[in-house]
């Protein structure tokens, strides 16, 4: 690897002082308190209709400045999933609307001067409903006679098979080579079929947005998101508003893991401020969050592998059925990702495939995007059913997999015939089987005092960005006294993006890490990117930074020749100066940034965007040790070693806890995370209390290390580390569980009563 | 009703509602350190101190602290900036929402237990939720930050 | 979201109790639970200036106020010892030490919540509650009363020699307990406390006098089996009636052999 200078080092990040001595700087922390509190009532039922709703009453309330309903919104459908133009997700939204599609959908937006006014109010709002019979299971959605979206208005803006008439987000197969030719011909098929449930991202800051008008009498919507240029175009569409009327800008963010990828809560202050020219703000409860936001999709996954006695495996056909609940956000994307992500794990003998899906509405929650994005659910299936296909063939797990990998150079024709351009997978499990002493551990040993110590195995590919789609920029600036200011609009949302992108500019540039001042997410003046998600910022931002820091480089070499009269070729950039190759003269960039403000007619300052034609995936091997409790099902984790190929490491700090991180919650979906609901469409789940996220007496040891590919096409080799860190924990732990108890657990989240019941019934 | 109280050693003498809670009264007070990750006393972000103990100001009423000490983040800057510097170290603050509660808690622990065990620490800080992190690298910091003090003969 | 319209002091237990006569007032006691329900309360009480907070220690038992916070209890080094530390095993579990630096014994008692670890632990230790108007009962008998608007004041813990054992199943760490078991000897007596079935914890004992020969391997899986056999469990979101009884099962065994290898400590250390 290149011997690199600042990235590639464990580099502290930018405002973590700031962050760990508790500075005001989120979005509630920075915004006025003198303002409108927004507040939502929400649906008590899963479907019905506003037959009267009368809040003449509630308006009367001092201090209430203004209530909504469905009768003062704009009529024109729009999807909160920030996607690209034109989203695949279908426009299938109002602000408020009369039909209610599930528990917790929005009635009226209340505005008032305190909370406790517009917590009054809220009681007050008279509303008639027409219960409807809802579609609360997904597997009877398709076709069903009650349908989530009868409106004539509802619009899919991409080809991706959605009718609404048939409750169908989206709809597609795929096939390679002839499956079921293949299927015939091989020794042991295996079929399964695997579900996974919704996930709360469960951020530690809720959704939260602030809206004012500023001077010029635009919305200045400041909140916790991480798609400054989404949020002005969802809220564009929302509001029937220009463009141009809108600014979006954020703060530091609380954690975002893909919920603030779609617009949650901004369209409600926004709504108000617009029609009461009055600065309004909307801070989600926990129970909010839980109910009225957009979870991972729950995916039923139904998986063949077709394979040889000698562990071959040549074929496989996938059929994932996603339930998008009540509104498309993300929809007919995450589900692409279940197979693509699996399949073409297993690229190397495969000789066919097929992929097919179904995204059905339904009346739960909306689903949307949550950190792996489909391809954690897809994984979860597809590795169980790997781990069951070595079961049946009484082969080592670690073994067909090294057989079956795909491997660096080949043509993956289950991710868009893309090259695997760089790949240290087979390394990453030679390492993690020396870390774990895979070799040397039996799959399971009965302690003999009730526990069994079992042991289990995953891998797992992601993609870095949307090839094609995702656009990052970046504006690097050469400052007075020789500084630089990077100008972005990805999101750093703790995930340290910020420094990263500083690391990769600061090595370019040839100086400190403190040498560079970044600025972020203004949607006004940042250059635009499509925001931070589809782990996309190191790879495809990070490369617009390389590109800008050349090119002002060049700039910065081209303003030198003048002054030392010389050409630009005899130059050499060393950072701090400029010199003749020959060493005879020298310029300072100090020198260079004084010039620049003075007599000046060459730009100190480039804007580079960047898009990639290719997603090279990073791959991961995640090996997990657990202690069963045979008569209580309690589940221990002993220890969990994660091998990762992000490409080059740009901050090996940041990347090993992004990792720990992504296991984190990979364990607590693999355990315990659920969304489950009543028998009339309401969530159990509804706060922190009863939606138990992992302390840290839950997640055992974690081991973390790293086995880098060098990806051409990434700034320095890198790829992307964001979501993939998630997608291991629950087929490794899935796998250590059956070899503990004989028993497969197909469903998640695998509770230690699962695990009691599963044993006792054998 | 009226109440007085020291927040971070300076005496504030208010009327307020019966049903201020204290994190409210707090972030009013200038205290913007306090977060509220949750309404069900499980997250441990709004964690100050009341007479050096810690508790969650999302559920104490601030007419209960009447005539008591809080101490919040605010007023521990240089505890904060000594031990947070090692969290720092690791990347482990993230997103940094729960940073305060955490890092106040975790200052009472080294109060109350200089040399903690892994896995008294582990217990002490369970009731401190983190969402980033996956716990392993606040874990390191704060080992990283005894051995500091350790090996400096420094009192936590 | 709660609402109090005034908040008292209270002076005296006289004056608490009268205010806690309508209906609309309540006692505050760390005010966890309170703090999550949608009400309006009148009055609130709070005993804080009563004294309350302290254990005190007679010459036959450790008395709790009711403001006694459970991470006082957890931490009280007599009553550890007496008992084990099994109290300090039953309260660790629950949430975080922020949250028991508030939540208080009089708290969770005399909600008798079916989560109640507290509950469960109290009822294995024959412990006796302190009421304003009805005076002293056992926490049993207690655990098993209607809510009415007297005063828990304090919990009464005899001091004697015993052997207790304190377990519990959670799904997470630190939620609430999916069981409960709390098992204690005292003078030849085994009770078995059984709580979050889901509802309030019950005492069992070995009516069948499957353990007078002692605590054996198999004795105590006899007596799993018959609590398992006695146990009316039901269904929540944490775990089914089924699951419920099977845990009592394995739990009240493993605390019958985690007993059998606790050390008689003198209540007098």
């Amino acid at each position: 690897m290149a011997d690199f200078k600042v990235v590639n080092k464990p580099i502290r990040k930018k405002d973590a002082m700031a962050l760990v001595t508790g500075k005001p700087v989120y979005t509630d922390d920075v915004t006025p308190t003198d303002c409108l509190v927004v507040k939502v009532l929400h649906s008590p039922y899963a479907h019905a209709m506003i037959k009267e709703i009368d809040v003449e009453l509630a308006k009367k309330v001092p201090g209430i400045e203004a209530i909504f309903t469905y009768k003062d919104v704009p009529g024109k459908r729009f999807t909160m999933a920030g996607q690209t133009y034109p989203e695949p997700s279908p426009y299938d939204r109002l602000i408020l609307d009369q039909r209610l599609r599930y528990v917790g959908d929005g009635v009226a937006i209340v505005a008032g001067e305190t909370e406790k006014a517009v917590d009054k109010a809220l009681k007050l709002i008279k509303v008639n409903y027409e219960v409807l019979e809802p579609v609360l299971d997904f597997r009877t959605a398709k076709d069903n006679k009650v349908l989530v979206h009868p409106e004539e208005n509802w619009e899919a803006l991409c080809p991706v098979g959605a009718d609404n008439k048939r409750n169908l987000c989206a709809t597609d197969t795929s096939e390679y080579g002839d499956v079921d030719r293949v299927m015939a011909e091989c020794d042991v098929i295996v079929e399964n079929t695997y579900h996974t449930k919704a996930n709360q991202q469960a951020m530690m800051e809720t959704f939260r947005t602030y809206t004012t008008l500023d001077p010029y009498g635009r919305l200045h919507v400041i909140g916790s998101t991480q798609i400054i240029f989404h949020v002005r175009r969802i809220l564009a569409n929302a509001l029937d508003i220009p463009k141009s009327k809108i600014r979006v800008t954020k703060p530091r963010i609380g954690g975002g893991f893909g919920a603030k990828q779609t617009c949650v809560t901004e369209i409600f202050p926004a709504f108000v401020t617009w029609k009461t020219g009055k600065a309004a703000k909307l801070i989600y409860t926990r129970e909010e969050s839980q109910i009225a936001s957009t979870p991972r999709h729950e995916m039923e996954i139904k998986v063949r592998v077709g394979a040889m006695k000698d562990g071959t495996i040549r074929a496989m056909d996938v059929y994932t059925l996603s339930n998008t609940g009540a509104y498309g956000e993300h929809g007919p994307t995450t589900v692409g990702l279940s197979g693509q992500k699996s399949i073409s794990l297993y690229n190397n003998n495969l000789e066919a495939y097929r992929f097919g899906y179904d995204v059905v509405y339904t009346n739960v929650q909306s689903a949307g995007a949550y950190r792996g994005y489909g391809a954690t659910q897809g994984i979860f299936a597809m590795e169980s059913a790997i781990n069951e296909l070595a079961s049946k063939l009484s082969m080592d797990p670690v073994k067909i997999r090294e057989k079956n990998m795909v491997k660096e150079g080949q043509i993956m024709p289950s991710y868009h015939d893309e090259p695997n351009s760089s790949c240290a997978l087979d390394r990453c499990m030679t390492r993690a089987k020396e870390m774990f002493d895979w070799d040397n551990k039996p799959l399971a040993v009965d302690l003999g005092n009730g526990k069994i110590r079992s042991i289990g195995v995953a891998m797992a590919m992601q993609s870095s960005g949307i090839s094609g789609v995702d656009v990052g920029s970046a504006t690097i600036k050469l400052n007075d006294e020789g500084f630089y200011a990077l100008s972005i609009a990805a999101a750093d949302m703790g995930t340290g993006c910020d420094t990263i992108l500083a690391q990769m500019a600061a090595e370019c540039l040839e100086c400190d890490i403190d040498d560079i001042i970044v600025y972020g997410a203004d949607s006004d003046s940042s250059p635009y990117d499509s925001g931070s998600y589809a782990s996309s910022t190191t790879y495809v931002t990070g490369k617009a930074v390389e590109r800008a820091c050349l090119q002002l480089k060049e700039k910065m070499c081209k303003i030198g020749a003048e002054m030392l009269s010389c050409s630009v070729e005899d130059l050499v950039f060393q950072g701090k100066k400029i010199s003749k190759a020959d060493g005879s003269e020298e310029i300072t960039l100090m020198d260079i940034a004084t010039k620049s403000m003075c007599g000046n007619t060459e730009a100190t300052q480039v804007t580079a965007s960047h898009s990639s034609t290719v997603s090279p995936p990073p791959f991961m091997v995640g090996m997990v040790e657990i202690e069963v409790d045979k008569e209580t099902g309690a589940v221990e984790l002993l220890d969990y070693v994660a091998v990762v190929d992000c490409g080059t490491v740009i901050n090996t700090n940041l990347a090993r806890v992004q990792t720990e991180g992504g296991l984190a919650q990979g364990i607590g979906m693999a355990l315990y995370e659920d969304v489950t609901y009543n028998s009339v469409g309401k969530i159990y789940e509804n706060s922190f209390m009863q939606y138990k996220i992992p302390t840290r007496l839950d997640v055992g040891k974690m081991r973390v290390e790293f086995e880098s590919s060098y990806e051409r096409t990434g700034p320095f080799g890198a790829k992307s580390i964001g979501e993939i860190v998630i997608n291991t924990p629950s087929p490794a732990i899935a796998h250590a569980i059956y070899n503990a108890t004989g028993v497969w657990h197909r469903e998640l989240p695998i509770t230690p009563e699962k695990v009691v019941m599963g044993i006792l019934k054998g | 009703m009226q109440i007085k109280l020291w927040i971070n050693g300076k005496m504030v003498t208010e009327d307020v509602a019966a049903d201020t809670l204290l994190i409210d009264f707090l972030r009013a007070h200038g205290c913007l350190s306090v977060k509220r990750g949750c309404e069900t006393s499980n997250c441990g972000l709004c964690t100050v101190f009341v007479e050096d103990k810690p508790v969650l100001s999302c559920s104490m009423l601030v007419a209960r602290v009447n005539g008591k000490k809080v101490t919040t983040l605010e007023g521990l800057q240089e505890e904060a900036e000594d031990f947070g510097a090692f969290i720092a170290d690791q990347g482990a603050e993230q997103c940094g929402f729960c940073n305060p509660g955490f890092i106040m808690n975790a200052i009472a622990m080294f109060r109350e237990n200089p040399d903690p065990s892994d896995e008294e620490i582990k217990q002490y800080l369970a009731g401190n939720l983190c969402r980033c992190s996956g716990y392993e690298g606040q874990l390191r910091g704060i080992k990283a930050y005894l051995s500091f003090k350790k090996e400096n003969g420094g009192v936590c | 979201m709660l609402t109090i319209n005034q908040y008292v002091k209270a002076e005296s237990l006289q004056q608490a109790y009268e205010l806690n006569q309508k209906k609309n007032n309540v006692i505050l006691g760390g005010m966890l639970w309170l703090k999550m329900q949608k009400k309006s309360v009148g009055t609130a009480i709070d005993l804080s200036d009563l004294g309350l907070d302290k254990i005190e220690e007679t010459e036959d038992s450790y008395l709790l106020g009711a403001m006694v916070t459970l991470r006082s209890l957890e931490l009280h080094k007599g009553l550890n010892s007496m008992t084990n530390n099994a109290v300090a095993e039953s309260l660790k579990h629950i949430v975080g030490i922020q949250f028991r630096n508030l939540a208080t014994v009089g708290g969770s008692i005399f909600g008798r919540y079916g989560f109640s670890d507290v509950l469960t632990l109290l009822m294995a230790l024959n412990a006796q509650v302190e009421l304003y108007q009805k005076g002293i009962v056992s926490i049993e008998e207690f655990s098993k009363m209607p809510y009415d608007n007297d005063l828990l004041v304090r919990v009464i813990i005899k001091k004697q020699e015993m052997k207790v054992a304190y377990l519990s199943q959670r799904n997470t760490k630190t939620d609430f307990p999916v069981l409960t078991c709390a098992i204690s000897n005292m003078e030849g007596t085994y009770r078995c406390v059984i709580g979050a079935r889901p509802k309030r914890a019950v005492c069992l004992y070995d009516n069948n006098d499957i353990l007078k020969d002692g605590i054996t391997p198999e004795s105590a899986e006899k007596f799993g089996e018959y609590i398992k056999s006695q146990i009316i469990t039901g269904s929540n979101m944490r775990a089914s009636e089924e699951y419920r009884k099977v845990l009592s099962g394995v739990l009240t065994k493993r605390a019958l052999l985690k007993l059998k290898d606790c050390e008689v400590t003198s209540y007098a250390d």
